[in-house]
């Protein structure tokens, strides 16, 4: 039936049917494809990434230090600031160890730093660590332990153990009269993670109180701000 | 598929249509990723896989494509292939996805694997499409790992830097020691270019000197052949 209509059109329609019919198959074909793999990989891939960000998170507030489910614990402060990304909540027998958030610094050399800070229940950093950035290789990015030559102690371990309370001044690299080194030839590098720290730390220390106090997400939506 | 064939596939994809060094195709990706070898070596080894399922796909599917649509049915699956390709390596190699990062998606706009498609799978039997697609892969490998090793060699003085990434426990080797004061430029985008530039003019230094042997040591061909014109044409 379709065959003999088709047939009795002129054969420009002809073919220009043939090839709209052929290529609607193929894209129904292969967005199938892509759409079943997406379907079952959707929960290794939520795994994987889960896994990468608690490695990062490991990095910068042990685990034995706390017995909570970390991700699970996310939290949205009342008002939200545009430089902090996501906050956890650790705790250990309900009681508060340590607020872990990430921050963007947008003036790194590169454009945005993206960086993961673990601020501890008594005020100090538990440390930092670079989630990513666009830093000159081999110049600017130091600030990325697994890129600093200084193995043992490497640039961004200065952070750990700092005061959450040092004015704003002194969230600054020695050259501007703060508490940080630089490598000398990088200095915006440096510059954009401190501030950048700074910033946010001074921010969340403010709101501490509300934010181990504050109900934490259900997953399902911590899940759909990941996405 | 015989004996005869696969040689003439690999030469053609290993050195003499070499993707990388001869067709200059996919400059991208390799002028981009190669920045260290780990890197190029997992780029140039995703690319393998890319072009080898593409190339398979298309050449299982030829019949079925009609000719004057071909050129969108392609694309199509080269990028339908690799989105799959993008979700299982962020599914079950999450670092090396993490190192490869756009680079796996844009392996679709990578003009050797719709070149290879075009011009080889589809015409051709699905076992010497995948075989043709590994090969042309391989050749690009290759290329990648050396501008990628050359450039972390002279830039930062160390070879498979951030191999950590991939295998947990192993560590790159630093060739140079501590002090070495790294060459910024071989790391920088224009090192690539020069890097590369050296590799082509190495390439073609080689064939040309390959030739000028083989003009040197064949024997003078027959006359006849050397009469390409037929009789009375003059």
């Amino acid at each position: 039936m379709k065959r003999s209509l088709l047939s009795r059109l002129p054969p420009a329609w002809h073919s220009a049917l043939t090839s709209a019919f052929g290529l609607v198959a193929f894209t129904l074909v292969f967005t199938s494809l892509m759409a079943f793999v997406h379907d079952i990989t959707r929960e290794d891939i939520r795994a994987a990434v889960e896994a990468q960000q608690m490695r990062l998170i490991d990095e910068v507030l042990p685990r034995e230090h706390y017995d909570t489910a970390l991700l699970q614990e996310e939290i949205n402060a009342a008002a939200p600031a545009p430089f902090i990304g996501r906050i956890w909540r650790a705790r250990r027998a309900d009681q508060p160890v340590a607020l872990v958030f990430e921050t963007f610094a947008d003036d790194g050399y590169g454009g945005r730093i993206k960086l993961i800070v673990a601020l501890k229940a008594d005020n100090t950093l538990g440390g930092v660590r670079v989630v990513s950035h666009h830093e000159t290789p081999g110049l600017g990015d130091y600030i990325d332990p697994a890129k600093d030559r200084n193995k043992t102690t490497p640039w961004i371990a200065q952070f750990v153990g700092l005061d959450a309370g040092l004015p704003g001044e002194r969230w600054a690299i020695h050259k501007d009269g703060g508490e940080i080194t630089f490598h000398t030839g990088a200095t915006i590098s440096a510059r954009a993670v401190t501030h950048g720290v700074g910033r946010a730390v001074a921010w969340v220390s403010a709101r501490r109180d509300e934010l181990f106090n504050a109900p934490a997400n259900a997953p399902t939506s911590a899940q759909g701000q990941k996405e | 598929m015989n004996f005869h064939h696969f040689k003439e596939s690999a030469r053609n994809g290993l050195w003499r249509q070499n993707p990388g060094l001869a067709q200059i195709l996919g400059l991208c990706p390799i002028l981009a990723i190669s920045t260290n070898m780990v890197n190029a070596v997992s780029l140039g080894l995703a690319t393998i896989l890319a072009m080898a399922i593409s190339n398979l796909t298309v050449a299982a599917l030829r019949r079925l494509i009609a000719y004057e649509i071909r050129i969108p049915v392609f694309i199509l699956i080269i990028a339908a292939l690799v989105t799959v390709l993008d979700l299982a390596f962020n599914a079950f190699f999450h670092s090396l996805y993490l190192v490869l990062g756009i680079f796996i998606p844009l392996i679709t706009t990578n003009c050797i694997v719709l070149a290879r498609v075009e011009a080889y799978a589809a015409k051709n039997g699905v076992v010497e499409s995948t075989l043709d697609g590994i090969l042309m892969g391989a050749g690009l490998l290759w290329v990648l790992a050396l501008l990628g090793g050359m450039r972390e060699l002279i830039g930062v003085g160390t070879l498979f830097g951030g191999i950590e990434m991939i295998v947990p426990g192993w560590s790159g080797l630093q060739v140079f020691g501590d002090d070495y004061p790294g060459f910024m430029l071989a790391i920088l985008p224009p090192g690539a270019f020069f890097t590369l530039g050296c590799l082509i003019a190495a390439f073609n230094a080689i064939n040309a000197r390959r030739n000028a042997r083989a003009v040197v040591t064949a024997p003078p061909p027959p006359a006849a052949a050397t009469a390409p014109l037929p009789p009375g044409a003059a």
